[in-house]
C-alpha cells in the first residue's frame, strides 16, 4: 500500500462522507454531523490508518453552543485529520469514541471535567482533575472565574 | 442551558473515607483526658508565676525554652511547586539553614515548622490543612512566595486559593516569585526572632471559620 497523501485522504473522506475536508499542508480539518462521529472516527483509523488519537478538547462558542474536536495522526505518512462537529445550543450531549480508541477514555473524562460535555456510552465519565463534588465546568465561558470557593474565601 | 451557580466546595467526605486513619489519629493526637502529669505541670507552673516574684522564674524558663525552640525549627519538607527548588537550594550547602539548626524533616510529626513552597490549589488545600493538624505544638508557617501569599499570578484561576492563610495561619510572609534563597534565608531568621518571644499565653492568629 502506497503511503496516504492529504489529497488522497481528501478526497476518500469527501467521497465517503459527503463533506470536504479543509487541507492545510498535511493537515486535514473535517467538520462532521454528529451522529456521525464515531463512524468517522472508525473509518479513519481502519481505512486513513490514523492510530495516534493525538487529543480531544473542546470549545465553547457560547450561545451557538460547543464544539467537540479530536485529532487523529497517521504517523507512517505524516497526516493528521482533525475532527470536529457542533453540539446544537444548549446540547451537551456527544457520543463517545472510546469504542473506537480506548485513549480517548480519559480525555473524553477531561472534556466533561472541563465542558460539560456528556459522552454517551463512556464506560466510566468522572471528573478526572477537579473534586468529585465540584459544581460548574470552568472551561465554559459563563462560568464565574472568581467565584469565592465555599471554604477557602 | 441549565448551568448551576459555579460554587465548588471541598468535601469534608473525602477525608471520612480513612477511618483507619482517623483512628489512629485520634488515639495518637489527641491529648487524654485524664493526663495527671500534664495537668501537674500547668499548675505547678500557674502557682510558681502567681507566687511573689515567682514570674522572673517563669519568664525566664520562657527565655530558655524559646531559645531552644528557635535553635533547633525542623521544618516539614512541603513543596508544591517551583518554590520547592529554591526552598531545597536554601536547604543545601551552599545557603545551609543547618547552621541555624533547621534540619528538613520529611515528617510533620517531629516537625515545628511549614514551610508552604508554592501554589495551594483547592483540591490540595485539605491535604494542606492535614499535615498541619499533624505537627506537634507549638508549630509555625512560613507562607514562600507570591502564590502561597495570595494566590500570586494565578490568583484569578478558578482552582487556586488566594493565599494559604485562609487554610492555616502564617506566621512570616516572604514575598517574590520565586523568591530567593536569601529571602527565604531572611524569612527564616525573621521567624528566629518571633519565635524568642514566643509566649506559650500568646495568642496566635486563627484561620476564619468556614462558612
Amino acid at each position: 500500500m502506497t503511503a496516504l497523501t492529504p489529497a488522497a485522504a481528501s478526497s476518500q473522506i469527501q467521497e465517503r462522507f459527503g463533506v470536504a475536508p479543509a487541507v492545510e499542508g498535511a493537515e486535514l480539518s473535517v467538520t462532521l454531523p454528529l451522529e456521525r462521529w464515531p463512524e468517522f472516527a472508525r473509518y479513519a483509523k481502519d481505512t486513513l490508518g490514523c492510530r495516534y488519537f493525538n487529543w480531544l478538547t473542546a470549545v465553547d462558542w457560547k450561545e451557538q453552543g460547543l464544539e467537540v474536536l479530536a485529532r487523529l495522526d497517521n504517523l507512517e505518512a505524516c497526516v493528521a485529520v482533525t475532527m470536529r462537529t457542533r453540539l446544537q445550543p444548549g446540547a451537551t450531549r456527544c457520543p463517545t469514541l472510546t469504542g473506537v480508541f480506548r485513549g480517548a477514555d480519559w480525555m473524553e473524562r477531561e472534556c466533561y471535567d472541563m465542558f460539560g460535555v456528556v459522552f454517551e456510552g463512556h464506560p466510566d465519565l468522572r471528573r478526572i482533575l477537579l473534586g468529585q463534588d465540584w459544581e460548574g465546568h470552568p472551561l465554559r465561558k459563563d462560568y464565574a472565574v472568581d467565584t469565592p470557593q465555599a471554604p477557602y474565601r | 442551558m441549565e448551568v448551576k451557580p459555579p460554587l465548588p466546595q471541598i468535601p469534608p467526605s473525602v477525608w471520612s473515607d480513612f477511618k483507619d486513619l482517623q483512628e489512629w489519629e485520634k488515639y495518637h493526637q489527641e491529648r487524654p483526658t485524664d493526663d495527671k502529669a500534664s495537668e501537674a505541670l500547668t499548675s505547678i507552673a500557674d502557682a510558681i508565676h502567681h507566687m511573689p516574684g515567682g514570674w522572673i522564674v517563669t519568664t525566664s524558663t520562657d527565655k530558655i525554652f524559646n531559645w531552644a525552640r528557635k535553635s533547633s525549627i525542623w521544618p516539614v519538607t512541603f513543596g508544591l511547586a517551583c518554590c520547592a527548588i529554591e526552598m531545597m537550594a536554601t536547604f543545601a550547602s551552599r545557603f545551609d539553614v543547618e547552621r541555624f539548626g533547621m534540619v528538613p524533616w520529611a515528617s510533620p510529626r517531629h516537625s515545628d515548622l511549614m514551610i508552604v513552597s508554592g501554589t495551594v490549589t483547592i483540591k490540595m488545600a485539605p491535604m494542606l490543612k492535614r499535615i498541619y493538624d499533624q505537627m506537634p505544638d507549638p508549630k509555625w508557617v512560613v507562607s514562600m512566595g507570591s502564590c502561597a501569599n495570595s494566590g500570586g499570578p494565578f490568583r484569578h484561576g478558578y482552582h487556586v486559593v488566594k493565599g494559604v492563610d485562609r487554610v492555616v495561619p502564617v506566621d512570616v510572609y516572604v514575598p517574590g516569585c520565586p523568591p530567593t534563597p536569601d529571602s527565604l534565608m531572611y524569612g527564616l531568621l525573621t521567624l528566629q526572632e518571633q519565635v524568642a518571644h514566643f509566649l506559650k499565653t500568646g495568642t496566635r492568629p486563627t484561620p476564619p471559620e468556614p462558612a
